[in-house]
Order: C-alpha cells, then structure tokens, then sequence
C-alpha cells in the first residue's frame, strides 16, 4: 500500500466531519498538502491573475533561495573557521561548537567542516522561525477557520537568510512573531498584507534590540568578534574603487577584498545575503519561471545606478560613501537579495505594470540616499523597501487614474 | 444630549465603552509622545484630566453667553488659559518633568479631547455633569497612557517610574531591554493591540468592513 492510500485510507477520516480529530483538520491538511497536490487548488487567488496556483508560486520561490541557502551555510561557517584559524579566535563556547570540534574541528580549508559549522548555527534559527511561523499561522487558521497557506514557506526561508548567524533565538521568534502577527495576519492574513512580513520582523529586531542586529560585532559566529562589514569599511572611506574589479580595494592581514570577492560573497554579513552571485542564480531561476517581476528587479538597479550617480557628481570632502560606485553597491550589504527576494514580493508591490517601474525607482533611490546620507543606517534595502511597500498603492492608485483619464479622452469623455 | 445620562455613566464610560483613545481615536499625538516612562505619562495624565475637566466646567457656565459664531475662539481662550496655569505649576514644581513633556503640556490646547469635549459635551450640557464628563474622559485617556506608560517603561528600560525592575544586561542581569519600545511607534502598535483587545469583548464597538474580502476557501470544500 502507498503513502498516499494510507492517508487516505487510514489517517485522513479522523480528521474530517465526525472524526476524532476533526479540529485539527487544518494541521492535517497542511502536511498532507506539502506531501501531495491538494485535490482542489487556490480558487479566490489572493494575488495571482493567472491559472498558476498560490502554492506553486510559494514552492518556486523557495526553490529560488536554495542558492543564496547553500552559499549562506558555508559562508557562515567559513567566515567563522576563517577567522579561528587565521586570527586566532574562539567559537563561541556552547554546543554548537562541541558538534562541530567533535566532527570536523574548525579547518577554514575543509569544505564539510565549513558547512557544518553554519549549520550549526542556520539550522537552529530555521527552526526556530518555522515553529514561531506554524504556531501563529495555525492558532489564526484554526481561528477563522481556513487552511495554513504557504504564504508563510517563504517569509520563513526569507526571514532566516536576513538574520546575523550568532542572534539568540528568542530573538528569531520575537522577530517571526511580530512579522507574522502584525505584518500580515491583523490585515487579513497571506495576500492581503501591504508589507513584506519577513521585513516587518526584521525592522521590528533592528529597532528593538540593535546591539544583536547591526554594528561590527554580529556578523561571524565567533566569540567576542568585532570586524568591520565592507559597508562600515566603505563608511569608513577605507575602499579604494580604483583598484577595478578584481584587484585588493582593502587589505587587513591576508585577507585581500576586491570586488570580486563581494560579488562571489565570501564577506560577513547576513546569512544568504552575501552572494550576489548565488542571488543572480535565485533570479534568474524566478525571471525564467516568471514569478517575480524582471520589471521591479530592473528598476531597483536603475534607482540605484541613478542616484549613486548623482552622489558621484557631486562629491563629498566628508561623506567617502559619495564615491562609491553603483556596483559596489549592489554587491555589498543587502541590496541585491533585497531586490530579487523581497521587492518583487507580489502581494506587497505595485500591482501594475507602470506602477512597478516607479516602485523600484524609489526602492533604488532610496537605498542609496539611507546608505550615503543617514549616518544612523549603514544599510538601507530594508527601510527603503518597507517604504517603497507604503507607497505601492498610492503608485497604484495614480497609474489607474491616469489610464482611465487617457481612456476617457480617447473616447471623447468628459476629462 | 446629557440630560438623561448618570453621573456614572459620565464618570466610568469613557474608560471602556466610549474610549477617546481606543474608540473615537483622538488624542493619540500626545499619547505617543510622553508614553516612554511613568513619570511623564502620569503627569500627562493627570494634566490632562485636570484641564478637560475645569475647560468643561468654565465654558459650560457661559455656553449661554457665548455667540455661536465666535465659540471656537472663546473655548479656545480658556483652555489655553488652564494650559498655561498648568505649564507654570509643573515648571514650579517640577521642573525635570516639565522639561521632558516640552512642548507637549503647551499642545493640551490643541488635543482632540479637550476641544471635542467643549464642544460636543460642554455647550449643551450644565457645568457639573460637564465638569464629571471632563473628569471621565480623562480618566479614558489615562486609562490608555498609564498602560502605555508601564508597558513601554518596563520593557524599553526594565524599571518602573524610574526603579529598576528588570535587572539589565549593561548592570550585569539578564534582561535586554527592547530597544523599540522607547521610541514613539511603539505606542502605535500598543494602542492597536488595546484596542483589538477591547474590540475582542465588546463587540458592539466593532467598525463593519467598508469593502467585502473574498472569502477563503472553506476547508470542507478541499474533499
């Protein structure tokens, strides 16, 4: 007998009408739909204007991020191996690093031990995240009375890959559950949420607990580690951009950084977001399946080639984050994972297709005008996307009334 | 308007059934301004309950003098009269907290309550049942501050009224305190989750949806 007539036969009757569990059918239903196609798919769609189903758009999307995944687990581990073995410092005591001394041992050269070293420490806020995820999205399911939707598959993936590798894992669920509780599930649940939950949760660490979230201590799981970020060295005017791109725009000890290197992503920094290359893989996979808008992810840069433009113009004798170029900016910090995975999240952004190019506008120009003129925010993707997720229905609403208008004289209507 | 309700009714209402915060939504400015620690909160409070109570009193007692057409004008000069009695005490007496509210004892003129009051209440009504309604609605809008007040205080800072409570990590303890709880949108989300909570047992306060949302498909309808 298969798995699927053992559901069937077996264990899916105790939760329907007049079974012993029927209450929990929405749990049932959840597992039983990651396992297998549900019989009946999205009819009302909370977003998508085609025959493609919700829960198919959510799997694409998270097989997009298995890219910036992978790379995050190893890179994690490797910059903590790396600074062990080269700078002499010390994992953070605790059972993470008895799993991996007693495995691997911590060799930056040894590709297992890198990646069981960011395991270590993904894996745990993973599940930290899916938990928090599962208990608020069920506990509203179950209230209102309909299926857990995959919605949250993604700001799951999405909300792990922003976060620093060493946060507390209270943390992580404090973050998932204002995420999910107040950026989606007050509005009405997946779909009709106006910002990206996964950015919510993460502004909400950001502004709550700073000293876990920014700043030069965070980014490698090492004890008592302080490093700067290639952002805080560029703030710093430490980066020469002559050095083209593959020569040492900043050497400290032997490690050379050019901008090849934050491209490949062999930087700290957040978990997936430093590879703008393992990115671009992500995206060209959602650009080929046609999930995610090549409209907004082409604005953004536009935004971004713009106004780090302008700031080149103009100059600054203070400020060296005037001089630097715009694809060091995509390269470094959160922009292009910011720009693949969460502008073009198609709940939260323009909807139409004039309106999708002003979106990412703003979300380019924006980022760069936080990076290089706050001094408070040495990243701005977040703030610049929950902003451009405000604006989205305002741009929505003149795109509509400029058509109608044009539609109305065209017709001879009154204007 | 007044005539048929009780003292009671005027006194306690505002606190649950007739919030000015969580049910008419007005007031919130200064409610997210002074709500970072107690002391501040609870001077706001009593600030404020004072001047709405006495703006009340003193304009219900002329209502029948005052041409309609310049009453705005004339409500206004009392109320600022009060404020300004109120912003030279706390500057009398003290001195650090009037230094913290700033300019927000000086924007009492402006808030909502106070000049909704006078004019929805205290022009129709005679000055006693005025001066108890002034009283109720302040006690409604320190009913929200004080649990802004504590709620911010204590996990923004780890104390209460300025005493340790929550032994910090920078003192050697254990508590971290949340950093977003000192600054002023956290008294937007703190004020919906009220309200939510509110709403959740008095149901008759409850907006109806302007729009209808498409409904979910029903789990019975996947077999």
């Amino acid at each position: 007998m298969g798995m699927r007539q053992i559901l069937d036969t077996k264990v899916a009757p105790h939760f329907h009408e007049g079974g012993k569990f029927e209450k929990f059918y929405t749990f049932y239903e959840m597992f039983d739909t990651m396992l297998y196609s549900p019989s009946s798919v999205t009819r009302s769609a909370a977003h998508v204007r085609d025959g493609i189903d919700l829960k198919r758009v959510m799997m694409t999307v998270w097989f997009a991020t298995f890219p910036a995944i992978l790379f995050g687990l190893y890179n994690t581990g490797y910059q903590a191996n790396m600074q062990i073995t080269e700078f002499g410092y010390q994992a953070i005591p605790g059972w993470r690093a008895d799993i991996v001394a007693l495995l691997t041992g911590f060799d930056s050269g040894n590709v297992l031990a890198n990646f069981l070293h960011g395991a270590v420490y993904y894996v745990p806020i993973m599940v930290t995240v899916y938990l928090g995820g599962f208990i608020w999205e069920g506990l509203f399911a179950w209230k209102r009375g309909h299926e857990i939707n995959e919605g949250f598959f993604v700001t799951g993936i999405l909300f792990t890959l922003i976060l620093p590798p060493a946060i507390p894992l209270w943390q992580v669920f404090l973050g998932i559950s204002f995420g999910v509780i107040i950026g989606k599930e007050v509005f009405g649940g997946t779909g009709k949420n106006f910002l990206n939950p996964a950015l919510v949760g993460r502004a909400f660490l950001y502004f709550a607990y700073p000293a876990q979230m920014s700043g030069d201590a965070v980014w490698t799981a090492v004890d008592s580690f302080s490093g700067a970020t290639p952002l805080s060295l560029a703030a710093a005017g430490a980066i020469d951009y002559s050095a083209g791109l593959t020569g040492a725009a900043f050497t400290s000890g032997s490690v050379d950084l050019s901008w090849m290197s934050t491209a490949m992503g062999g930087i700290q920094g957040c978990i997936g977001e430093t590879s703008t290359i393992a990115i671009a893989l992500g995206a060209i996979f959602l650009l080929f399946t046609k999930i995610a808008s090549w409209r907004i992810m082409l604005s953004v840069i536009l935004g971004t080639v713009f106004m780090s433009s302008i700031f080149n113009a103009i100059g600054s004798e203070s400020n060296p984050m005037f001089a630097m170029p715009w694809y060091w900016h995509l390269t470094i910090g959160g922009l292009a994972f910011g720009l693949v995975y969460m502008a073009t999240d198609p709940v939260s952004a323009s909807m139409t297709n004039t309106g999708k190019w002003v979106f990412g506008i703003v979300i380019g120009v924006m980022t760069v005008l936080i990076r290089v003129v706050n001094p408070a925010f040495p990243e701005g993707i977040m703030l610049a996307i929950l902003f451009g997720n405000l604006c989205a229905p305002l741009i929505d609403y003149f795109v509509m009334r400029a058509n109608i208008r044009r539609r109305l004289r065209r017709s001879g209507g009154a204007v | 308007m007044a005539d048929n309700m009780k003292p009671k009714e005027l006194l306690f209402g505002p606190i649950l059934d007739n919030n000015p915060i969580a049910l008419q939504i007005i007031g919130i400015c200064s409610a997210l301004a002074v709500t970072s620690n107690l002391n501040t909160t609870v001077t706001m409070a009593l600030a404020l309950t004072l001047v709405t109570a006495f703006s009340n009193f003193f304009v219900s007692s002329i209502r029948n003098q005052i041409p309609s057409s310049i009453r705005i004008i004339v409500q206004m000069t009392i109320i600022a009269s009060l404020v300004i009695v109120v912003d030279q005490f706390l500057r009398a007496y003290a001195y650090s907290i009037s230094k913290q509210l700033s300019v927000f004892v000086g924007l009492i003129i402006t808030n909502c309550i106070v000049m909704g009051r006078a004019e929805a209440f205290a022009m129709k009504s005679p000055p006693i049942p005025s001066f108890i309604d002034g009283i109720g609605n302040g006690l409604g809008y320190s009913f929200i501050l004080i649990i802004l007040g504590f709620t911010r205080e204590l996990l923004g800072a780890g104390s209460l009224f300025g005493i340790p409570v929550l032994s910090k990590v920078t003192d050697g303890g254990w508590y971290i305190p949340n950093g977003l709880m000192l600054l002023p949108p956290s008294a937007f989300f703190l004020i919906g989750f009220i309200i939510w909570g509110i709403r959740a047992v008095k149901k008759t306060q409850v907006e109806k949806d302007s729009f209808t949302p498409a409904a979910h498909t029903r789990a019975s309808e996947a077999f």
